[in-house]
């Protein structure tokens, strides 16, 4: 632990850095296809027809889009800053390179370096199983241990998935988040390009993390990245996603939809350090059905973007399923972090427990909008939820929405919410120990956020430290 | 009498809290090696006394002096007069969740270092430290004093001294809240911390501490100002006959 505190104080110290120079470059980019901006079903057709794919998913896309056209915008949540959005005035699909590769000195040269910067050829090398990078709308390097390989285990990027396991994809592609469900699903169904799909045999525990990093490069640019998780029987599996996009003066939107299934006895934690740009648009619909037995993790932290609104959702299916939702969010200067978290127990003797941590800085704004939904025999059912957040100077705002709805009286909810700004007298308890105070409010802030960091990989929670420190930096009054 | 410059000096010192004045002109030399004591009863101005020279930022020093080895600290921020050797004992601790205390020292050892200490070094230290408190090592991991009791929080404090080693110690009230056990480790351990080259100011309510703490010179405060000084028999006279005795005495003399 103390070891983990040493290599991240150094860190900071190298740290003399900002976003947009560690993560806001970008690459002047010869695109092996860049369409035109706008949305159409032209354009869906296009994005078909390069991807070669099956009938029915042409069919789905087409009949998503005009349930996207449909759809009103949400009237909840931060509208104004919503209907900022410019639709038209976003590129649908850019495929940088014609073939994925397996091997880094394959990719392309500006790509490579790009996520070397990022830091991600290391930590394959490292600590992880598999690695996914998608660039704009397609994964450009994949590669997975064979190891693992052998044990069954399938990670591809979700067009080759549909390509090498295509009844798979066709019986579970949006059983757990329908077309329908909200007008952003319906967006992403539509366009959908890239993304992960994982398939872990029965029985099967995959001990070393297998990730996917998402980076924008281009200005004005919509990802949409599609991914599917099941786990089978009794398997066991981490799966880690990391994001970054360069700072530009216009919006981008990234788009995700994200399904996970544990089968009977299955535990998948799926971990997100996402860390948006300014300018990024994040409206992300992330949902997992657990079975008998089954338990879903989701670590959510939320940094960056001009607007996030992500709510990670458990069904808790069957008997004895668990559900745990981890989320934190950081709202600094103009953002707006709209989290929460969302518990469906539609059986009896399920769990779950939500933990939301929210820091908001500045005129920053950081939303938990929550449902805990226990249906009729649903009994025995326990629920925890705790949300807390702290504020950083006058400007700050925090909300929270909690939704309650509870159909029966075999229920054990506890639920807790505080709000709590960094006190003056702690401050001055830690600068009377010689810290400044900026390390004082630093170490305040890291200790707010330990019980999510420390469910962290190390390398993570040193990086989230870091962003964190980034975060602090600059602006206080 | 020495010739020998004091260590710690503060002179006509007036302290305002939210705009009502509660130190009302004190003046006091603490020289190398020795240890005084103020006593007096609730609300005499002396816990303001103590969080306003350490720069507390709701007690303001509106007139006075006050000195480290000769240096003027009232323009210093609390982390510039921690780092000038000062430090004070808390009468109330705060909690820091998520911050374990031994990341917390560390870092605190850090910032009066300038750089980190070396990692074996700083854990040994601890754990002798620590085993000298009669700390539950297990206490290292811990989030600092989130959930620890009366008795736990004031020996936390203690280590902080000793593994800091403050040139000065201001220690307010470091006696309330503690068991009689729990009293000779922490007197202890302020005993073994103090040498010929460190000033110990005690605030304290009451005698009980002065059992274990031999203080050189003991004054007694009331209403913001120093009515009495003296020595270690001042304490014994005022554990057997209160507080009223002399309060009455300086108010009629007055």
């Amino acid at each position: 632990m103390s070891e983990s505190i040493q290599r991240q104080t150094r860190d900071l110290q190298a740290l003399n850095t900002d976003y947009a120079s560690k993560y806001g470059f970008h690459d002047p980019v010869d695109y092996f296809h860049k369409g035109a901006k706008g949305l159409s079903h032209k354009v869906i057709e296009m994005i078909s027809r390069m991807k070669k794919e099956p009938k029915w998913m042409a069919e789905k896309r087409h009949e998503a889009l005009d349930i996207f056209y449909s759809k009103p915008m949400p009237t909840w949540g931060d509208s104004e800053l919503l209907n900022e959005i410019d639709f038209d005035n976003i590129y649908y699909f850019m495929k940088p390179i014609e073939q994925q590769k397996d091997n880094w000195d394959d990719v392309p040269e500006y790509i490579k370096k790009t996520f070397d910067r990022l830091g991600i050829p290391e930590a394959e090398k490292n600590f992880l199983g598999g690695v996914s990078a998608q660039y704009e709308s397609e994964v450009v390097y994949h590669s997975m241990r064979e190891d693992l390989e052998k044990m069954g285990i399938v990670f591809l990027d979700m067009d080759s998935g549909l390509k090498k396991h295509e009844e798979l994809v066709h019986e579970y592609f949006g059983t757990v988040i329908p077309t329908a469900d909200n007008k952003f699903a319906a967006l992403n169904t539509a366009c959908w390009s890239g993304g992960s799909f994982i398939y872990v045999p029965p029985g099967i525990d995959v001990k070393v993390p297998l990730q996917a990093y998402f980076r924008i490069n281009a200005e004005n640019m919509g990802q949409f990245e599609r991914t599917l998780i099941v786990a089978d029987k009794g398997s066991r599996l981490h799966y880690i996603e990391g994001c970054t996009a360069p700072v530009y003066s216009t919006n981008s939107l990234h788009t995700a939809v994200v399904e996970l299934r544990a089968h009977e006895d299955a535990y998948i934690r799926y971990t997100t350090i996402q860390n948006w740009a300014r300018n990024i648009f994040n409206l992300v619909t992330k949902r997992a059905s657990a079975y008998k037995n089954a338990t879903i993790e989701w670590v959510d932290g939320n940094l960056g973007s001009r607007l996030t609104m992500k709510y990670p959702c458990v069904n808790l299916l069957e008997e004895g399923a668990k559900g745990e939702i981890l989320s934190v969010a950081f709202a600094g200067i103009d953002q707006h972090q709209d989290a929460g978290a969302k518990m469906i127990h539609a059986a009896p003797n399920t769990s779950s427990r939500i933990t939301s941590k929210s820091i908001s800085k500045d005129n920053g704004r950081a939303s938990y909008r929550g449902l805990v939904k226990v249906h009729k025999g649903a009994e025995n059912c326990k629920v925890s939820v705790e949300c807390d957040a702290l504020l950083i100077g006058d400007d700050a705002r925090s909300d929270t929405y909690p939704t309650m709805e509870v159909d029966n009286d075999q229920v054990s909810v506890e639920h807790e919410a505080r709000v709590s700004k960094v006190a003056e007298e702690q401050l001055f308890y830690l600068t009377s120990r010689g810290l400044s105070e900026d390390d004082a409010r630093l170490l305040i802030v890291n200790g707010f956020m330990e019980p999510f960091t420390k469910e962290l990989p190390l390398e993570y929670a040193v990086e989230l430290n870091r962003l964190i420190q980034l975060e602090m930096e600059g602006s206080i009054g | 009498m020495t010739d020998k410059s004091p260590l710690f000096e503060f002179k006509d010192v007036h302290v305002e809290v939210e705009g009502k004045e509660v130190v009302k002109g004190v003046s006091l030399k603490i020289f190398a090696g020795e240890i005084h004591a103020i006593m007096g009863p609730n609300g005499s101005g002396k816990s303001s006394l103590s969080n306003a020279l350490m720069g507390h930022p709701m007690y303001s020093i509106t007139k006075g002096e006050a000195y480290i080895k000769g240096e003027s600290i009232l323009e210093m921020e609390s982390d510039e007069r921690s780092r000038a050797g000062m430090f004070l004992a808390f009468q109330y601790p705060l909690a820091i969740p998520g911050v374990s205390v031994a990341n917390f020292l560390r870092a605190a050892l850090k910032s009066h270092r300038g750089e980190d200490a070396d990692m074996s070094d700083f854990r040994s230290l601890l754990k002798k430290e620590m085993a000298e408190l009669s700390i539950d090592p297990a206490f290292a991991t811990r989030y600092l004093n989130d959930g620890f009791s009366g008795g736990e929080k004031k020996r936390i404090e203690i280590l902080q001294m000793s593994i800091l080693n403050p040139s000065v110690a201001l220690l307010d009230e470091t006696d309330s809240g503690l068991d009689i056990d729990a009293l000779k480790t922490v007197s202890a351990g302020i005993n073994r911390y103090h040498d010929d080259s460190k000033g110990i100011l005690l605030v304290t309510h009451y005698q009980r501490l002065l059992n274990y703490i031999k203080p050189d010179h003991v004054h007694v405060m009331s209403d913001g100002k120093f009515i009495k000084s003296g020595g270690p028999e001042l304490a014994l006279k005022l554990e057997d006959e209160g507080y009223d005795w002399i309060v009455n005495q300086t108010t009629v003399g007055a």
